[in-house]
C-alpha cells in the first residue's frame, strides 16, 4: 500500500514536470524572441522598419524595410488557403460522404503519404517542374515567383485540412442527413446544407492548421519563389517573412544590425503567428456558443 | 503529496528562470560591434610571386617546431575567406594539437582594421590593401585566388562578354540578350543572396555594389547553378570550382576562366585572399608557423578544396 502511494505520487510528479517542460519552452522562446528582437527595431525604428518598402541589409547604407516580406507572407498564405481549402474541403467531402470504401482506402493513404513528405523534396519537385512549367506557360523571362510558392503552399496545405475536416464530417451524426434527405433534400444539398455546417469548427481548425503550416514553411518558398526582397506580385520574384531570415542569417556576423534585424523578422513572425491562431481561436469559440 | 507539488513547482521555475537567463545573456554580448566592409577594385595579385617562392624553404624548420607551438591564433575578416581557413585552420591544428585557431566571419574591412589595432594576429581580407592601408604599415601576404566564373544556359549563343557588358547586364541597363549578341531573350540575372563572399566579389570586382537588379537570390552556389541551368534566360556567378557542363561559361574580355588564367591574372573576375600583417611587428611563433603553411605547397589541395584558386 504504501509502495503504491510512493509510485504514486513520485509518477505525478514526472508528468506535472513533463507539463512543465512544454511551457517552459513556449515561455523562453517568447522571452528569447522579445530580447532578441527589440534592439534592431529600436534601432531602425518600429515605424521604418515596419513600413519600409526596401531590404538592403549589406548595401553602403543600409535600409531595413519588411514591408515586402509581410505582404508577401499575407499574399503566400491567403492565396494558399484560397487554393487549398475548397479543394482540401471537397477531398474531404469526397472521403467522408460520396467515395465507395474501396476508393476511399486508396486515396487516404496518398492524402497521408503527402503530410509525410518533406518540405525540401516540395521545393525541389516545384524547383524542377513547377517553376520552368509556369515561364512556360505564362511566357515569363523567369518562374520563380508568388505563384510558385502560392501553388507548393496550397499543395502542402492539403493534408492538414484534408485529414481534419476529414474527421469532422465523420463525426456529424447520422440522424441530421437522414433528417435532411427524409424532408426531400438531395444529397448533394443535404452535404453542403447540413453536414458541412455541422462540422464547421473541425474544418476551421484545419484551415488554422494550414495557414500555420504555410505562413511558417521556409524550406520549399525558398526554393521556388526567387527570394527577392520586392514587393509582392503574382509574376515577381519575392521573399517571405521565414525566407528573409533563413536566407541571410548564415552570413549575418554576430552582433551585426542586419543579424538582429533578422531576429526582429522572427519576432514579427512570431506575432503574427500568435495572431492568427487567437483570431481563429476567437472564430472557434464562436462558432460553439451559437 | 502538497510538499512534493511544492517542490516540483520550485524546481521547474528554477529551470525556466535559467533557461530564460542563459537566453537573455546570449543576447546581451551581441548587441556590439557592426561591420562595416570595404570594397575596392581588384584586379590581379602581385604579392603572390614572391611569398610563395620564400616559403618551400622554411618547411624544415616548421617541422622541427612542431612539439613547441601552443597558444591561440585570432584571425578575422572576409566572409569569403572562412571556407578555406577553415579547412587550412582544421589541418594545421591537427598537425599542432595545442594551437587554437578561431575566425571571426566579418568583412575584409574588420579584417584589416583588426589587424591593423592588434585583435586579430592575422587579418583575412578578400581584396587587396589600398595606398592608404600600406602608407599605415600593413603587408598584405597572398595565400590563394578567387576566380568567380560568369555562367549561363548551354542554349545560350553568347559566348564572351566584356566587363563593361557585364556591369550593363547586372544593373539592368541591358534587358535583352540580342544587345550582345546573344538570342532575342530577355535577361535574368541569378545571384547569391546579401552577404555571400560570391555575390561581394562579383560585386564589387565588376563595379555593381548595391546596383545589381537580382531575378533570384539564392543561398547556395549549387542552387545558382541548377536556377541557370533550368532557365535560357539566366546568367549567374559563381566561384570558378563549381562550374560543371550542365551551364556554359562564358569568356571575359576574350579570356576563358581557368586556374592557369586566374593565376596569371589575364582572367578579370578574381580576387586575391590575402593575410594582413603589420609591417616590422613580429608574429607569434604559431601565427607565422601558420602563415608559413597556408602559402606552402602542402595546402594547395586544401585551398582548392575549398573552392579557391592556390597560387602558382
Amino acid at each position: 500500500m504504501k509502495v503504491k502511494n510512493i509510485i504514486e505520487r513520485v509518477m505525478n510528479t514526472v508528468f506535472f514536470v513533463c507539463g512543465i517542460i512544454s511551457i517552459a519552452a513556449v515561455l523562453m522562446i517568447t522571452v528569447y524572441m522579445i530580447i532578441a528582437g527589440i534592439p534592431a527595431i529600436r534601432e531602425v525604428g518600429l515605424i521604418d522598419f515596419l513600413f519600409g518598402t526596401v531590404w538592403a541589409s549589406t548595401a553602403a547604407e543600409p535600409k531595413f524595410g519588411i514591408l515586402p516580406f509581410i505582404m508577401t507572407s499575407v499574399w503566400g498564405t491567403l492565396g494558399a488557403i484560397i487554393i487549398g481549402v475548397p479543394i482540401g474541403l471537397m477531398t474531404a467531402v469526397f472521403l467522408s460522404k460520396i467515395a465507395p470504401p474501396k476508393l476511399a482506402g486508396i486515396v487516404r493513404p496518398a492524402v497521408e503519404l503527402l503530410a509525410g513528405i518533406p518540405s525540401v523534396v516540395y521545393g525541389l519537385v516545384g524547383m524542377m517542374v513547377l517553376v520552368p512549367g509556369i515561364m512556360n506557360l505564362f511566357n515569363l523571362k523567369s518562374g520563380s515567383c508568388l505563384l510558385a510558392a502560392i501553388l507548393v503552399l496550397a499543395i502542402m496545405i492539403l493534408p492538414s485540412i484534408i485529414s481534419v475536416s476529414e474527421t469532422a464530417l465523420n463525426a456529424v451524426p447520422r440522424e441530421y442527413e437522414e433528417a435532411s434527405l427524409g424532408l426531400g433534400a438531395t444529397w448533394i444539398e443535404t452535404i453542403f446544407k447540413v453536414s458541412i455546417p455541422a462540422a464547421k469548427s473541425g474544418i476551421v481548425t484545419g484551415v488554422v492548421l494550414g495557414v500555420g503550416r504555410a505562413i511558417g514553411e521556409a524550406m520549399a518558398v525558398m526554393m521556388v519563389a526567387g527570394n527577392v526582397a520586392n514587393m509582392p506580385g503574382l509574376f515577381t520574384s519575392v521573399r517571405f517573412l521565414t525566407t528573409a531570415i533563413a536566407s541571410e542569417m548564415s552570413y549575418a556576423a554576430d552582433g551585426s544590425l542586419q543579424r538582429n534585424a533578422l531576429f526582429s523578422i522572427g519576432l514579427v513572425l512570431f506575432i503574427f503567428i500568435m495572431i492568427i491562431n487567437g483570431l481563429l481561436g476567437l472564430v472557434l469559440k464562436k462558432g460553439e456558443e451559437k | 503529496m502538497k510538499l512534493k507539488k511544492v517542490a516540483a513547482i520550485f524546481a521547474a521555475c528554477v529551470m525556466g528562470m535559467s533557461m530564460v537567463a542563459c537566453g537573455g545573456n546570449d543576447t546581451g554580448s551581441t548587441d556590439s560591434g557592426e561591420t562595416t566592409e570595404t570594397t575596392e577594385n581588384t584586379d590581379s595579385a602581385e604579392s603572390s610571386d614572391d611569398s610563395a617562392a620564400a616559403e618551400t624553404t622554411e618547411e624544415p624548420t616548421e617541422e622541427a617546431a612542431a612539439e613547441d607551438l601552443s597558444g591561440a591564433i585570432a584571425t578575422g575578416g572576409s566572409t569569403s575567406v572562412e571556407d578555406v581557413i577553415g579547412s587550412l585552420s582544421e589541418a594545421f591544428m591537427e598537425e599542432y594539437p595545442d594551437v587554437d585557431i578561431t575566425y571571426d566571419p566579418n568583412g575584409s574591412g574588420a579584417g584589416i582594421t583588426g589587424a591593423s589595432d592588434g585583435t586579430y594576429d592575422l587579418g583575412l581580407s578578400s581584396r587587396d590593401l589600398t595606398d592608404e592601408e600600406t602608407g599605415q604599415g600593413l603587408v598584405a601576404t597572398t595565400f590563394a585566388l578567387d576566380g568567380i566564373a560568369i555562367v549561363v544556359h548551354p542554349d545560350n549563343t553568347v559566348t564572351d562578354l566584356t566587363l563593361d557588358n557585364i556591369k550593363a547586364l547586372a544593373t539592368g541597363e541591358i534587358t535583352n540578350w540580342s544587345e550582345v549578341g546573344g538570342p532575342d531573350a530577355p535577361v535574368v540575372l541569378v545571384g547569391r543572396e546579401a552577404g555571400s563572399g560570391t555575390r561581394d566579389g562579383f560585386e564589387s570586382i565588376v563595379g555593381v555594389e548595391d546596383a545589381c537588379v537580382y531575378e533570384q537570390e539564392l543561398t547556395s552556389t549549387g542552387a545558382v547553378m541548377a536556377a541557370v541551368a533550368a532557365n535560357p534566360n539566366a546568367f549567374g556567378y559563381v566561384s570558378l570550382s563549381a562550374v560543371d557542363d550542365t551551364v556554359k561559361m562564358v569568356t571575359v574580355d576574350g579570356v576563358e576562366a581557368s586556374e592557369a588564367t586566374v593565376q596569371d591574372g589575364s582572367y578579370k573576375i578574381q580576387r586575391p585572399f590575402i593575410f594582413v600583417t603589420k609591417d616590422g611587428e613580429e608574429l607569434s611563433a604559431q601565427a607565422q608557423a601558420f602563415v608559413d603553411f597556408a602559402t606552402s605547397d602542402a595546402a594547395s589541395d586544401l585551398i582548392a578544396g575549398a573552392g579557391a584558386v592556390p597560387l602558382a
